[in-house]
Order: structure tokens, then sequence, then C-alpha cells
């Protein structure tokens, strides 16, 4: 496919690769933000194609990872009301809540549906106009548009029985987060393309500027990704830290001016806790009052909600660069896909998962 | 997160067919239909990232065709640096590949 | 009895109780009485029609060859049960004949059973029933035997299938994962992935148009080709749910083998391409429902690809992979830029995903 294939091409990632080794002469950590980059780099082995002193963290940047389980929680209860059809990105039918997760809520009788746009959700409310159409806001900046047009439309055009479950969360408030950490590892960050599409680069100008550190703004193909790691340590290996757009074919300064006038439309900023990490302040998204009518959580009156979360899972640790997998003792023994302690080991671009499947050692 | 895959726009609905604009964009051989209202000013043609039904960026392609050419300079100039490295591509790691 | 049976099996106008295609399934239609009696008739006894089917008994009596044989069943459920390239009925008995030809076996006969939901139109039935008839007659085997349930409306997705088959091994074929060794090589009948994303194609939700339909095909005359030809087969499978990732992990688990595929060889259609990248799926582990892969002696690889040739149900026969050892039971995949990765088993269903 056009503008695909030409950034996977061999003999060009290994030109890039070998001018990361030219360029790097000291130990750093890079993180890439976004899942989406991570399952790049595990699909295609790109972390073998670099020099030993490069190391590639993976960032929070997967909503499967990082949507608390309060909220899974919630979902799982409206998901198992009888007039409700529930509706979902494939992505979170497996994500375990405090016990369980919404492929048990299914197998219980509940109405779970996967559906690929939340316009979909929205015709589907539409056609049942005796049923409740709840869809699970999950994702980042990237997702929270199209979230926010679904939600806009009822609105407009009077579907009484559409809601949302929102969860939605923001990227630059979590690299603060990570940033700030005593005992930060991180030399270099690679932002996430699609979020930056939606809400432009400006927004992290001041992440570089206060903290000294490079912001690259990558693609997801291979040679994104090489790209954005050569440039990413040449500006460390130089002392700069500026935000530089690899993603320019995709990625404007300004972002999508429509897309963002629709979120501030639709959503306030509020504070939010992220699975694994804790509460960011001002790092989610929430319907304004004027949506009350379309919110699921003010909709359903779910009780008080389990919110504990498996012991042993040290995902926190891993989202914010600080452990690896294998350095978990659950890890690939009491947690696998197959029976997950936590979300990073659920989401196919989760750490853990991502290490699980593409890594696991021989046994 | 957040996968978003570059189409190019081969119709597009004229106004008043539903209450979004709304256009078809093709996918390698495949089209699905998609919400264009964030980019108002895509005509047949462009080329978009499309994420989960809606397009959600314009596709600059003088900017991805200066990424390639970029990447094709420094092939070459490492080829002339060093001869015998360029001109033999390393061996892959891992088992050898299954047709020789 | 079979003679008068026969002289009915005729189509159309000469049929004594012509389907009436307004009707639907009714509880009746499993009742054991006249309904079911007329179902038999005019839906399964004309489509299928065939002496052994024709004695009405309890069990088709059929004459039996000599040597091996091999015995397999399997239930289909589908949804939508009609989509792009085929529908149900093509899928359980194609489905059937590929179990049977991956033991080496050539089919000799099928049963047929189905659990439809009340409610059900008949014209539908009608036509899936044809249809098996259809994939039944072009590989020469007769449907012998049969059973109908009917399940209160609710209780079904309209209709589920369960077809049985029987089948002759010849003389000197012994194929299974115990007989792969290291220095085999694995060859793929054509590009995968097509069942899967045909059947996405037209799911509510996430559709999109393409013209890719399901590969959904009788395996069997590719596996005759390799036994007619004498090719030493250690091992065949044909590709289902799950698709070649499940299929090789399987293989590499039951025969504790390392199997290498190399990326770059196995084919995947423009469509089925560009959809899973847009559904998030890979392709390796999209379901198939007519591609095979013989595992066979590297020296052997030629005769298969020569044999498979030319042959609609293999269109892009290639060598993927070879088995590389013994000391790790899996599979791992070479990638196009040269670095490798362990492919593995799902989790569970593929799912559609937006990260």
């Amino acid at each position: 496919m056009k503008y695909l294939d030409e950034y996977r091409d061999a003999a060009a990632a290994r030109t890039l690769a070998a001018a990361i080794a030219e360029a790097t002469t000291r130990p750093w950590s890079i993180m890439e933000v976004c899942g989406g980059q991570t399952h790049t780099i595990v699909r295609f082995g790109l972390d073998e194609m670099l020099p030993r002193a490069i190391t590639l963290i993976h960032g929070p940047g997967c909503p499967v990872c990082v949507t608390p389980v309060e909220s899974i929680e919630r979902a799982l209860s409206i998901a198992a009301r009888p007039e409700v059809i529930f509706c979902s990105f494939g992505d979170m039918l497996r994500v375990p809540g405090a016990r369980h997760d919404l492929f048990t809520v299914k197998s219980a009788g509940g109405d779970v549906r996967i559906v690929y746009s939340p316009l979909d959700a929205l015709a589907l409310a539409a056609r049942n106009p005796d049923r409740e159409v709840v869809f699970f806001a999950v994702g980042f900046e990237t997702t929270a548009p199209a979230c926010a047009m679904a939600v806009h439309q009822a609105a407009e055009r009077d579907v009484a029985n559409f809601s949302l479950l929102v969860t939605h969360v923001l990227v630059p408030p979590a690299l603060e987060a990570i940033l700030a950490e005593p005992d930060r590892r991180v030399d270099g960050f690679l932002a996430a393309g699609h979020v930056c599409a939606i809400m432009g680069t400006r927004e992290y100008e001041p992440i570089a500027r206060r903290h000294r550190v490079p912001i690259v703004v990558t693609g997801f193909e291979p040679i994104d990704i090489l790209q954005g790691v050569l440039l990413c340590v040449r500006q460390l290996e130089a002392g700069e830290a500026r935000v530089e757009n690899q993603y320019a074919r995709a990625v404007r300064p300004e972002g999508n001016r429509a897309a963002i006038a629709m979120i501030r439309e639709v959503f306030e900023v509020v504070d939010r806790p992220w699975r694994g990490i804790g509460p960011i302040p001002a790092s989610g998204l929430a319907l304004r009052g004027r949506y009350a009518a379309h919110d699921a959580a003010r909709r359903f009156d779910v009780g008080k909600l389990e919110v504990a979360e498996a012991t042993e899972c040290i995902s926190g640790l891993i989202l914010q660069g600080r452990k690896k997998p294998p350095d978990c003792p659950a890890f690939g023994v009491r947690c696998t896909p197959e029976r997950p302690l936590g979300a990073t080991m659920v989401s196919s671009e989760g750490a853990c998962a991502a290490y699980y499947r593409y890594r696991r050692s021989p046994t | 997160m957040c996968l978003g895959i570059p189409g190019q726009v081969v119709a597009i609905e004229p106004d008043g067919v539903g209450p979004l604009i709304h256009g078809n964009v093709q996918f390698g051989t495949i089209q699905k239909r998609v919400c264009l209202a964030y980019v108002p000013e895509v005509c047949v043609g462009d080329w978009v990232i499309v994420h989960v039904g809606f397009a959600i960026s314009r596709l600059d392609e003088d900017e991805a065709r200066q990424v390639l050419a970029l990447l094709a300079e420094m092939g070459e100039l490492a080829a002339l640096e060093e001869p015998p490295q360029a001109a033999v591509a390393p061996e892959p790691r891992g088992p050898e590949p299954a047709r020789p | 009895m079979p003679d008068d049976a026969s002289t009915s099996a005729g189509s159309g106008p000469s049929c004594p109780l012509p389907l009436r295609v307004h009707e639907t399934i009714q509880m009746a239609h499993g009742g054991g009485g006249r309904l079911m009696r007329d179902l038999i008739e005019t839906v399964f006894k004309r489509a299928f029609m065939n002496p052994a089917l024709a004695r009405s008994h309890d069990s088709a009596v059929l004459a039996a060859p000599a040597g091996r044989l091999a015995f397999t069943t399997d239930s289909y459920v589908v949804s939508p049960l009609v989509f792009p390239g085929g529908d149900i009925g093509k899928l359980a008995v194609c489905g059937t004949l590929n179990d049977l030809a991956m033991a080496g076996a050539a089919p000799l006969a099928l049963s047929a059973g189905f659990i439809l939901e009340e409610g059900f139109p008949l014209e539908h039935l009608a036509r899936i029933v044809e249809s098996m008839q259809a994939a039944a007659a072009a590989a020469g085997v007769a449907i012998v035997t049969g059973d109908t349930k009917v399940v209160d409306r609710g209780k079904g997705d309209g209709v589920f299938i369960n077809t049985a088959g029987i089948g002759a091994v010849p003389d000197g074929v012994d194929v299974g994962p115990h007989r792969v060794q290291p220095g085999d090589v694995v060859v793929l009948s054509g590009d995968v992935g097509r069942h899967g994303v045909a059947i996405l194609s037209v799911r509510e939700g996430l559709g999109f148009e393409t013209s890719i339909e399901s590969d959904c095909a009788d395996l069997s005359p590719l596996v005759a080709r390799l036994t007619a030809a004498g090719i030493e087969l250690h091992c065949l499978r044909d590709l289902t749910r799950g698709g070649l990732a499940s299929a090789l992990n399987e293989i590499a688990l039951d025969g504790q083998v390392e199997i290498a595929l190399d990326e770059r060889a196995i084919p995947v259609s423009e469509a089925v391409a560009a959809a899973s990248e847009l559904l998030g799926l890979d392709p390796l582990h999209v379901a198939n429902e007519g591609r095979m892969i013989a595992i066979v002696p590297a020296t052997e690889a030629d005769r298969v690809l020569a044999a498979w040739r030319g042959h609609p149900a293999a269109p892009d026969p290639g060598v993927i992979g070879r088995v590389t050892g013994r000391d790790h039971p899996r599979v791992l995949l070479l990638n196009r830029l040269g670095g490798t990765r362990i492919l593995d088993l799902l989790s569970g269903e593929q799912l559609p995903r937006i990260c």
C-alpha cells in the first residue's frame, strides 16, 4: 500500500540504523510514547537494529493499559444491564477490571458489540430507539474528536438513547508526570504522531524547554521510528532539547483546528487516575455539563465500584519506564495474555503482551 | 494507540446526503466510507490518515516525498563512503531465509 | 423403494411436494410428524438424492474399501450465513472434505446434521442445502445420511450444520506432525487471510467494500495430486481459524520441532493486507477455508510445486519456511527488515483494534 510499504523498506532501515550507530557516543534512553510505535518496534525487531547504547522504553500511550480499574468496572456494570447495548472498540473486550472483563459480561447475557467507529454506535442507537446504546469512549487525543462528533450529533439529532462512557486521556500531562519522577530514566521522547496530527506540536514546546528533553514527533512505520530515534539521538548528542517533527506528512504545528474545536465544544479537562500510574492532574477529558444527558456515567447509577488492582502487578513501573516486563516475577508465569494480572499484558501493544508474544524466551 | 492508515479519497458525498460530510476512501484495493468533517479542505484524489472512521489529517505528499528522498540520498552517500559494506547486504540475524 | 425415491428426485415440476418458499421453520419440522417428513422429502432428499440416502433408514449402508479409513467430524457456525464466495453449506462440505484430505484420504461419503432455529426461512435453508449438494457433487461424494433438529426461536443462529466424513487412505500414506523432521520444508498453496477478511467485510459495524471472496474450497484434489505423484508427505494441514500461525504452532508443538518462516515468501493479497492494516489484524492469524500447507523433505519441494501448479485451489504455491531443529518447539518469523520474532498462537479470537 502506498505510504506504508515505502516506510518498511529494508535498505532504508539499514541506512538509518547505520546513521544512528554513527551518531551515538553515549548511552541514551528514549521513550516511544505510543503503543502503536511499541507494536512496530517489536513486530519488526527494530530494537535489535539499534546500537547497544540506545535503550527504547515503552511509554504509557495505550488506552487499554491506562484506563483505570474503576472505569472498567463502571463499563462492566453498565454493559450488564438488560436495556443496554454496550459498544466498544475491540481492544477493550479482554481488559480485566477487578475480577472480570467485557467478554465475561457478554457470556452472562450482556449485549456487548464491537464497532469500528463511534458513529456506528450512534447509528445503532438511531435504529434501536427502545434500547440504551452506550459507547465506551477510550483513547487519547486522536480518538476524542470521533467520540466528540458522535455525541454532538446525538444532541443535534436528538438521539436521546445514545450516551458515552468517557475515559479519554491526554498525553502532555503524562509526559510531565514521567519527567517529574526523581529517578527519571528518560532522556528523550518519540511523541505520538497521530495525537499530534490532532493537537499539533506546540503544546510540547514548554515541556521540552522546562525539562531539557528532546521531543521528536514520530510516525508509526519502521522507517519513521528509526528516523525519529536518529533525530532524537542527534539532539541528545548535541545537547539540544527541541520539539522536532519527523512525521510532517501528517502533522502540522497547529494541528487539526476543526477537531480541536469539537473537542473543546464537547469535553472539559479533568483530573484522571491512570491505571498503574495513579492520579495525574488535568490529564483527562469529561463531557461538559450541556452534554450531561448523553453522559453514561451520570445516566446509570452503578452503586459502589471495586477499584482494587492485582497486587503483584508492576505495570505502573513498566509504563513509567522504570522496569522492563521480564523484571516482573509474575511475567509469563502467573501473568500471561490468557490470564492477565494487569492491563499491560492485555493489549497487543501493551508492553508486557508485546514482550510475551514476540520475545518470550524458549522454555 | 491510534491506528491511523493512509488512504486516498475517491469520492465525496454531496451536501445533504447525511448529517455529516462523508466520502469513500480507498486503501489498497478496499474502500471504506469515512467521515470527512475534520478535513473540510480535502478534494477527490487527496490522501488522508484515517482513524476510527474519521479522516484526521490530510497527508502532505511533498513532505512524504522529501523524507524518502533524504533517505535515498543517505543511502547513496553511505554507498560512496563504504563501497564494500554497502554492496553486500548484511546477513540477517536469526534463521536463514526459507528461500535462498 | 430406492427406485421409487430416485424417480421423484427430479427437479422442479416433477416434485410431488413443491417447496413453499414463503414458509419458515416451525418446531414441528423437528417433531417427527408430517411436517418433518415434508421437510426431508422436499428439501434434503430432493437435493442430496443418492441410493444410500434413498433407503430412508436409520443408517446408511456402504460398501467398505480395502485398507485404512479416515473418519472426521466438524460443526459449522458462521455469521453471516451467506458471505462473499460461499455460505455455511459450502463451508460445511468443504471443511470436512479438507479434514479427510489432510489425513491423505480420498473422500467416500459425508453425513449432514442440521440444527435449525424456529422461524428460519425455508427458502434460505433450501439454498444452503443446494450449495452443500453442489460442493459434494463437485467432489464426487454423496451425503448419505442426515439429521434435523429444531430449537426455539432465539436459541440458535438460523442454522448450525455438522458434517462427518469417511475417506480411504492409500497404502503407504502416513501423514501427521509425528513425521515432521529438521530439514523438511513448508509449502503453502496460496495467499492467506481471504476467508476471515471476506466475513469481516460484511459484518455489521465493520463493513467495507471489497471484491474479495472467501477462499472456501475443497482441497482434496490437491492432496490427490500429491499422493498420485508418490511424493513423500510428512504432514498436511488445512489453514482454518487462527490462520497460518495457529496451524504451524500446532504442528511445532505436536511434532516438537522449530519452524522458521520467511514473511516475504508468504503471499497476502492486497485487499487482505489493506483490511488487516485498517482493522489492526495480522494476516497470518486471519482465518482461511481453502488453503493448505504440505511439510515434505526439502528434496520433494519442487515436485509439490509442480503437482499444484495450475490447480485453481493452489493459486500461488511456494516454499515459505523450513523445519530448523528440535531444541525449541516454536514458530519463528523472519520479517522483511531481517529481524526475527516468535509467531505465537492467539490468546483468543482476533479482534479489530484501534490501537
